[in-house]
């Protein structure tokens, strides 16, 4: 405890959440969400994707800005690397995932973080996606996160933080829990 | 044939007769309906090895309590319903048993209670037809193949009499660990699959854990003391057995048994279980928060300056198993018996009220039913304190509900 007593501050709005929590939990219809992107082909295997708008809380809502992502194989792949790989951007989206609840739990247990920083891998066989052999899957074998940070508390506090963010995670159970794809055409 | 009463309590267990026991210290008149013989549900509804997880000393009733030669031993479930029993009979407690009640309606007066024994009317009715009625197993059960035995602890009929093969245990509950460790100790192969769950050692420092729980207050937590009593209430039991061996049944120790451990069940597709792959992370959350907890008995013991306790032990973590497979084939495995200790919920289905939430649950203020004058709730865990899961619970419960019992007939009767 310092002197002056500063609140905590990770940039969260925690009154916001619990408000969130609450009035949601009262009126789960509002609750439902739909995530989406849109996905066109370029050539090769090269595609652009898009996201701008985004159902929940009974209606349509919007973000911001298009937010637009260049999607690719590398040149050791004989392509062009005109973006990160897809499964890169899984780990991105885990990470962000993973370091956004870092910083919610962090402001709901009152620890002002001074520095997050994760590293992420995702070890993969190539035989699998190259069909050359069967026992070998096409994804991760494991994802590996390590957390580096800097915070005002204990190393139990802290690796509790981490904890309870992966607790709850939205990719990091997309990723760790079976989820159903369907795939349609035309 | 239609009877009144100030207060009917459905149900014989240990919870309806502390109430009972209560409301005679008040003079209040009330009857007891019990479908089947006191303590019906210990007689007929536990599988036969089951210990209570808490040591008998902890085990204190109004007016009466466990005075055996075992103290600190664990009551198993026949033992359980015979302390009951002879409860119920030094409390004098007025019993009507074999009597099934079919619905609980409104009425003028309070209540209206069917049963098959004829009608009671009451302003008052407790609920303590108890929290364990139904198994609760997942939707996802429908998916097994039609070969595989598919049980749970209820339907349980020892190792001897399970089909060839292996066992998968779904569920890290104390159900769950006990049975994986009865099963494997009986020379069967064991998977135990788990999500989020709780671990306790049996002893610390010297003292059952129960012990601590008691001493540094824990158990006296109350409900609205809690940052989520919502999940405070569907906790899994802990990974605790009730045995003389006084044995720590936590993850490590069933893998040192031969026990495979595998993540929290996701999904049946042909016959193949998938698990999840965060078992390190409940790992880890179920070690940090048993860290917490033994930090707060250390404090706790520091304050009260406690001598005769030995030293405070380095906890181990519980150990990574990189190679805890994420789906399992029954039939490559060999695994003909799925056991599914995933819980148990009341049944409440004959309370003919408006008083259930959206899911199905009864609404209640520490055992106060909302929505409905005069009924009341008794039996569940985190009721109005910890200590309610446990069978010591009913004591404190019973005093508060039924003085707010007693004034809510006061309060009728001078209207």
């Amino acid at each position: 405890m310092s002197i002056t007593d500063t609140p905590v501050d990770n940039g969260i709005n925690l009154g916001a959440l619990l408000d969130a929590r609450e009035a949601l939990g009262g009126q789960p219809e509002l609750a439902e969400f739909e995530w989406r992107a849109t996905c066109t082909w370029r050539t090769g295997t090269h595609s652009y994707s898009t996201v701008e708008g985004f159902g929940g809380l009974g209606g349509e809502q919007s973000h911001r800005q298009v937010f637009g992502y260049d999607v690719d194989h590398p040149e050791c792949f004989a392509s062009q690397d005109n973006g990160a790989t897809p499964v890169e951007l899984v780990l991105v989206g885990l990470a962000g995932c993973l370091t956004a609840g870092v910083a919610s739990v962090a402001q709901r247990r009152g620890i002002q973080l001074r520095a997050v920083t994760a590293s992420l891998t995702g070890d993969m066989n190539l035989l699998g996606v190259l069909g050359a052999d069967p026992e070998v899957r096409n994804g991760f074998g494991a994802v590996r996160v390590h957390f580096t940070i800097d915070a005002d508390a204990s190393a139990d506090d802290i690796a509790a933080l981490v904890a309870q963010s992966q607790k709850r995670s939205a990719v990091y159970d997309i990723i760790a829990n079976p989820t159903n794809v369907i795939v349609t055409v035309n | 044939m239609t009877a009144s009463t100030s207060t009917v309590i459905i149900g014989a267990g240990h919870a309806g007769l502390a109430m009972s026991r209560r409301l005679t210290e008040r003079s209040i008149d009330h009857v007891v309906l019990e479908r089947g013989e006191v303590a019906n549900s210990w007689r007929t509804e536990r599988w036969p090895g089951l210990r209570l997880l808490t040591p008998n000393w902890l085990t204190e009733l109004p007016g009466g309590g466990y005075r055996g030669d075992d103290p600190h031993g664990y009551m198993g479930a026949a033992e359980v319903a015979s302390f009951v029993s002879d409860y119920a009979t030094s409390i004098g407690a007025p019993v009507r048993t074999g009597t099934t009640v079919s619905a609980v309606r409104p009425s003028t007066f309070g209540y209206r209670v069917l049963t098959d024994q004829g009608e009671w009317t009451a302003p008052t009715v407790v609920l303590a037809s108890g929290a364990s009625n139904l198994p609760h197993v997942p939707a996802l059960a429908d998916a097994l193949p039609r070969e595989i035995l598919s049980i749970t602890p209820r339907s349980y009929p020892g190792p001897g009499e399970l089909p060839e093969g292996g066992v998968l245990v779904v569920g890290g509950s104390a159900s769950g660990v006990q049975l994986a460790a009865e099963l494997q100790g009986a020379g069967k192969a064991v998977t135990l699959s788990m999500g989020e769950h709780v671990r306790l050692p049996r002893r610390y420092r010297g003292r059952d854990i129960f012990w601590w729980m008691d001493a540094a207050g824990v158990l006296d937590q109350r409900y609205d003391e809690v940052d989520d009593i919502v999940r405070a209430r569907n906790v899994p039991s802990p990974q605790l057995i009730g045995s003389s061996e006084q044995v720590t049944l936590d993850v490590n120790a069933l893998r040192g048994r031969g026990v495979r451990v595998v993540g929290r069940l996701g999904a049946i597709v042909d016959g193949v279980m998938q698990f999840a792959g965060s078992l390190p992370n409940v790992c880890k959350l179920a070690d940090l928060k048993l860290r917490r907890l033994l930090a707060q008995f250390d404090t706790w013991a520091d304050e009260q300056g406690l001598d005769g306790i030995d030293p405070p032990d380095r906890l181990d973590d519980t150990r990574l198993d990189l190679a805890a497979p994420l789906q399992l084939d029954l039939a490559a495995e060999g695994i003909t018996t799925v056991l599914w200790a995933t819980g148990y919920r009341p049944d409440h289905s004959w309370v003919e009220l408006p008083v259930f939430d959206r899911k199905g649950s009864v609404r209640h203020d520490g055992g106060v039913v909302e929505n409905a004058s005069g009924l009341y709730l008794v039996g569940q865990p985190f009721l109005r304190r910890r200590r309610s899961t446990f069978i010591a619970g009913a004591s404190a419960d019973s005093v508060e509900l039924a003085d707010h019992l007693h004034r809510t007939l006061d309060r009728r009767s001078t209207a």
